[in-house]
C-alpha cells in the first residue's frame, strides 16, 4: 500500500492509494463545490450539475457515456453534499485508461438545453420521492433551522421552486465559477499504475484553465428553536435534533464520534438499550458530520406519535446523564473496538476507501493509513470525550418533529 | 481468478460451506436456518420474525445486554432477517476473532434465554416495523406485488399485521424455536481469512450433537395476479409489476438474468434510457430478478408524480412486451462487462462472498465457483437469450399501484 500524489500545473491534485492486491481500480473527481455554494436562487444546482455532467460533452452524447461505463462495466455514479460533488467509477484495472479518459472528459460538460430540461423533470421527481419517504423532509427542515441563514442550511437537492426557475445559463455561470481544476482533485484507489494516472491525467486535463474558486467558510451561528410540522397522512413520528460537533479539520472529532457511537449507535448504545431494545422507539440515533470550520451531532427519531414526547423525555434524560456523568471506561473500550472493526472491514472494499481517501484529502489534505485512522480512535481518551461535551454540549439542540401530532413538548422547558 | 469452496456436512444435516480469502484481514459469517415466514400460522403471521427478535435477548449464560457487548468487543458488525424460506443471521469480523464469535451464536441457535419479561417489549419492536413500512411507500408496494403474484405463503411479508402479532405468545415463540432452529437444511458459510481444519472442527465439537428434526409440509394457496391500487396520500404514485421467470437452480436461470439485465443493469438499460433519459419520467426505475427454490419472478418498481404515472406504467409494459422480441450483441456485450467485473470484485468482500455461498448451497446443493460463473456467463449468446424469451415472453403481469389516481392497465394483462 503506497500513497502518492501530484498536481498539475493548472493546480489539478491527482491523490492515490495504490494496492497492488486490489481486484479493482476505483477514480473519482471530488469538486469542492455543494449546496454551501450557492444562493438561495440558485438552490439546488450543484445536484442539478451533477446530473447533467453525465447528459454530455462536446465529444460524447449522453448515450454515449451511459454505454461507454457499462462498456468497460464500471460501477459508477456521482453525489452531491453540502461541500463537495464527487463522480466516480470502479473498474477492472485493465479499464483504468478508459475510465480515467471517459472520467476527466465528463468534467468538461455541455450542458446542452434540451438535454437541461429533461434532467430537470427527473429532479423534481427526486425531490417529490424524498418528500413522500421518511422523515418527510424533516432533516432537511432542522438543517435550515439550525444553520438559518448560513449556507450550510441550503437543502442539497434544491426547491421545486428554485430547480423550477433554475435556466441553463445560470448552471453554466456557476460551473465556470466553481469547476476550475484548483478546485478539484483526482482521487485513485486500488490497483493503480499511478504514473500512467498522472500521464493521463496531463493529457486529459493539462488544458483545463485556473480561474479562483471562493468559498466563503465562515463558522456558523446555531439558534436554538423547536418546531413540530404536522403531517396527518404519517403513521409514525420523526424527530430530528441538531447540536453544534466539531468541523472536519478539529481533532475533537475522534472523541465526538467515540461519544456518538456509546450514546446512540444502532446497536450496544446507551439509546439503544433504554429505547430501541425495549421497543419505544422503531430507531433512535445519533451521529456526528463534519464540515469546514462547522460541525454537528444529529439525532433522529422514529417512534409510535403517542410515545414521542415520552421518547423525547427518555433522550433528554440520557443527554443530560452523560453531560453530567461522562461514559465508563467498559463504553468507551467497546466503541473503540467497534469502530476499529468498521474501519477495517470497509477498508477491504476499494470503493469504501475512495471516499474515506478522497474526503480526508480534500477536506484537511491529510491522507490516513487504515491503521493510522483505527489508532486515531484508539487514542481517544475519556478525558477527550469529557472535553468534546464541555466544548459542545449536546442539550444545546435544534428541534424539528414531522409527523400526524400537532403538539409536542418540549422537555427543555 | 482462483478460489476454492470447501464444504463439510455434518451428521445432523447441517452443511458447512467455506470459501478462504486469505488476501483478507477480515472473516464473515451467514446462518441460514429453514425457518421462514412461510410457516407462520396464517392468524400468527409474523411469528419467525418475532422469534427472531426474541433469540437475540440472551442465550446461554449471557442476558441481552452481555450477549451484545461479548460480539460487539469482538468487533462483529450483525445482521439478521427472515425471509420466506429462512431466518438468517449474519456477522463479519476481524479474522482472528471467528472462533470466539461461532460459540456465542451456538448460544443462540442452541439455547436461547427467550425471556418473558421481555415478550411486550419484543412484540413492540416487531410492531414498529409493520409501522415503518406504512411510511415508506416504495417498500409498500414491492411487498404488495409479490403477495400479489406469488402463491400464499411465498408472497408474504415476514412482518405481519398488528392483528396478528397481537396474537402471539411466548408459548408460540418458544414452538416455532423448537420445531424450526435445526439442524437439517441449515447452512452455515464463512469466507474470508479463515483456517478450515480448525474450523470444521470447532463446528463440529459446537453442532456435531445438534438433533435434527422432521419438517412440516407448506400448503400453497393461489394469488390473486391482478391489478391492485392502494389509495395513498403522496405526491408520487409508486407503481410495481411482477412477471413469472425462472428459478437460479433452472438450466435457463442466466438467459433469463441476462434478458432482464439489458432491462436494468446500468445506465444503458432498456427501462433507465427509457422511463428515465429519454422522457425524465422518473428517478427512480428498476427490475430485478427473484428466486425461490422452485420458481422465480421478476419485479419491477418506477415511482413518479401523479400526473406521469399513466405514461410512466405504459412505457414500462411496452419495454417489458418488447423484450419479447429479443436482444442485441452490443447490449449483451456491455452486460457481460458488467456482470464479470461485478464477479472479480465480489472478492474484496467477505460479507459478500459468505452470503453468495451460502444462497449457492440453498439453490443449487453445491456453490458455483466465480470462474464457473465466469465462464456461464462467457457462454452466453443472443440466440440462447432470445430463445429464452421466446419461450417466457414478460406477460400476464401482476400490477400495483400506490398514490392518489388507480391507472388504467393494458387490456388483458392481467
Amino acid at each position: 500500500m503506497e500513497f502518492r500524489e501530484a498536481t498539475l500545473e493548472n493546480g489539478l491534485e491527482i491523490v492515490a492509494e495504490c494496492n497492488p492486491r486490489a481486484y479493482s481500480t476505483c477514480l473519482a473527481y471530488f469538486v469542492r463545490t455543494g449546496a454551501r455554494d450557492e444562493t438561495d436562487e440558485i438552490s439546488g444546482v450543484s445536484h442539478f450539475l451533477e446530473h447533467m455532467v453525465f447528459k454530455g460533452t462536446p465529444n460524447r452524447t449522453a448515450d454515449d457515456i451511459n454505454r461507454e461505463l457499462d462498456e468497460i462495466g464500471a460501477h459508477s455514479n456521482a453525489f452531491t453534499s453540502e461541500e463537495r460533488t464527487v463522480y466516480y467509477a470502479c473498474v477492472l484495472p485493465e479499464y483504468q485508461d478508459h475510465a480515467t479518459e471517459l472520467l476527466s472528459d465528463l468534467m468538461r460538460p455541455s450542458l446542452r438545453e434540451n438535454d437541461f430540461d429533461i434532467e430537470k423533470k427527473v429532479i423534481l421527481e427526486e425531490i417529490y420521492k424524498y418528500e413522500d419517504s421518511p422523515p418527510f423532509g424533516a432533516h432537511e427542515k432542522c438543517m435550515a433551522a439550525h444553520f438559518g441563514p448560513h449556507p450550510l442550511g441550503r437543502n442539497i437537492l434544491g426547491t421545486v421552486k428554485s430547480v423550477d426557475g433554475l435556466t441553463q445559463s445560470a448552471m453554466q455561470a456557476y460551473f465556470d465559477e466553481r469547476y476550475s481544476p484548483g478546485n478539484i482533485t483526482l482521487v485513485a484507489v486500488g490497483r493503480v499504475d499511478f504514473e500512467r494516472l498522472v500521464a493521463k491525467a496531463k493529457q486529459l486535463c493539462g488544458h483545463w484553465e485556473t480561474f479562483h474558486a471562493h468559498r466563503q467558510a465562515t463558522a456558523a451561528k446555531p439558534q436554538r428553536s423547536f418546531q413540530v410540522i404536522t403531517k396527518p397522512s404519517a403513521v409514525q413520528q420523526y424527530v430530528i435534533q441538531i447540536a453544534p460537533g466539531p468541523s472536519g479539520d478539529e481533532h475533537t472529532r475522534y472523541a465526538a464520534r467515540v461519544l456518538a457511537v456509546i450514546l446512540g449507535d444502532d446497536s450496544g448504545s446507551r439509546f439503544y438499550w433504554d429505547l430501541v431494545e425495549t421497543g419505544l422507539a422503531e430507531c433512535a440515533a445519533i451521529g456526528t458530520y463534519e464540515f469546514q470550520a462547522a460541525g454537528i451531532f444529529m439525532t433522529f427519531l422514529c417512534c409510535e406519535p403517542d410515545q414521542a414526547s415520552d421518547n423525547l423525555r427518555r433522550i433528554h434524560e440520557i443527554i443530560q446523564a452523560v453531560q453530567q456523568d461522562g461514559v465508563t471506561q467498559a463504553e468507551l473500550t467497546q466503541a473503540q473496538n467497534k469502530i476499529s472493526a468498521q474501519i477495517i472491514l470497509a477498508s477491504e472494499r476499494s470503493s469504501n476507501r475512495l471516499f474515506s481517501v478522497g474526503t480526508t484529502w480534500t477536506q484537511r489534505h491529510e491522507y490516513l493509513t487504515v491503521n493510522e485512522s483505527v489508532d486515531a480512535f484508539r487514542s481517544v481518551t475519556l478525558a477527550d470525550i469529557a472535553a468534546s461535551l464541555q466544548k459542545y454540549p449536546l442539550l444545546d439542540h435544534t428541534t424539528v418533529a414531522v409527523g400526524p401530532l400537532e403538539e409536542l413538548a418540549d422537555p427543555v422547558n | 481468478m482462483t478460489q476454492t469452496i470447501l464444504t463439510h456436512e455434518l451428521k445432523n444435516g447441517l452443511a458447512l460451506v467455506a470459501e478462504p480469502m486469505d488476501w483478507l484481514e477480515s472473516v464473515a459469517f451467514s446462518i441460514l436456518l429453514p425457518a421462514g415466514c412461510s410457516r407462520d400460522p396464517i392468524d400468527r403471521a409474523g411469528l419467525s420474525n418475532f422469534a427472531c427478535e426474541m433469540v437475540q435477548r440472551g442465550a446461554g449464560d449471557r442476558n441481552s445486554r452481555q450477549w451484545v457487548e461479548a460480539l460487539e468487543n469482538l468487533g462483529v458488525d450483525r445482521a439478521s432477517g427472515v425471509s420466506n424460506v429462512h431466518t438468517s443471521f449474519a456477522g463479519a469480523m476481524p479474522s482472528a476473532n471467528i472462533l470466539e464469535v461461532l460459540p456465542i451464536y451456538t448460544d443462540l441457535l442452541r439455547q436461547p434465554l427467550l425471556p418473558t419479561v421481555q415478550l411486550e417489549e419484543a412484540y413492540h419492536v416487531c410492531l414498529q416495523e409493520v409501522h415503518a413500512v406504512e411510511d415508506d411507500p416504495a417498500q409498500k408496494v414491492m411487498l404488495k406485488v409479490r403477495s400479489q403474484h406469488y402463491a400464499d405463503p411465498w408472497g408474504r411479508s415476514s412482518h405481519g399485521t398488528e392483528k396478528t402479532l397481537a396474537n402471539i405468545t411466548i408459548d408460540d415463540i418458544r414452538c416455532q424455536f423448537d420445531q424450526s432452529y435445526r439442524p437439517n437444511g441449515s447452512i452455515l458459510s464463512v469466507a474470508g481469512k479463515l483456517d478450515w481444519p480448525v474450523l470444521c472442527d470447532c463446528v463440529e465439537d459446537l453442532l456435531g450433537d445438534w438433533e435434527p428434526l422432521i419438517p412440516t409440509d407448506i400448503k400453497e394457496v393461489s394469488p390473486p395476479k391482478n391489478y391492485l391500487h392502494v389509495p395513498h396520500e403522496s405526491s408520487q404514485t409508486q407503481i410495481a409489476v411482477a412477471y413469472d421467470s425462472v428459478p437460479y437452480r433452472d438450466p435457463e436461470y442466466f438467459q433469463a438474468r441476462g434478458a432482464v439485465g439489458v432491462l436494468s443493469d446500468g445506465m444503458s438499460s432498456r427501462l433507465f434510457t427509457e422511463v428515465r433519459e429519454r422522457r425524465g419520467l422518473c428517478y427512480t426505475v428498476f427490475a430485478t430478478m427473484h428466486s425461490l427454490s422452485d420458481r422465480g419472478a421478476v419485479f419491477c418498481y418506477a415511482g413518479t408524480s401523479t400526473d406521469r404515472a399513466q405514461e410512466t406504467l405504459d412505457v414500462m409494459i411496452a419495454e417489458l412486451t418488447r423484450l419479447a422480441e429479443g436482444i442485441n450483441q452490443d447490449e449483451l456485450e456491455r452486460l457481460k462487462a458488467r456482470i464479470k467485473s461485478g464477479l472479480i470484485m465480489q472478492q474484496e468482500s467477505s460479507r459478500t462472498r459468505s452470503g453468495s455461498i451460502a444462497a449457492d448451497w440453498y439453490f443449487l446443493g453445491c456453490v458455483r465457483t466465480l470462474d464457473e460463473i465466469g465462464r456461464i456467463i462467457d457462454g452466453l449468446s443472443c440466440e440462447s437469450i432470445n430463445a429464452h424469451l421466446s419461450q417466457h415472453p414478460p406477460q400476464n403481469f401482476s400490477i400495483v399501484t400506490l398514490g392518489e389516481r388507480e391507472l388504467e392497465v393494458p387490456v388483458g394483462i392481467s
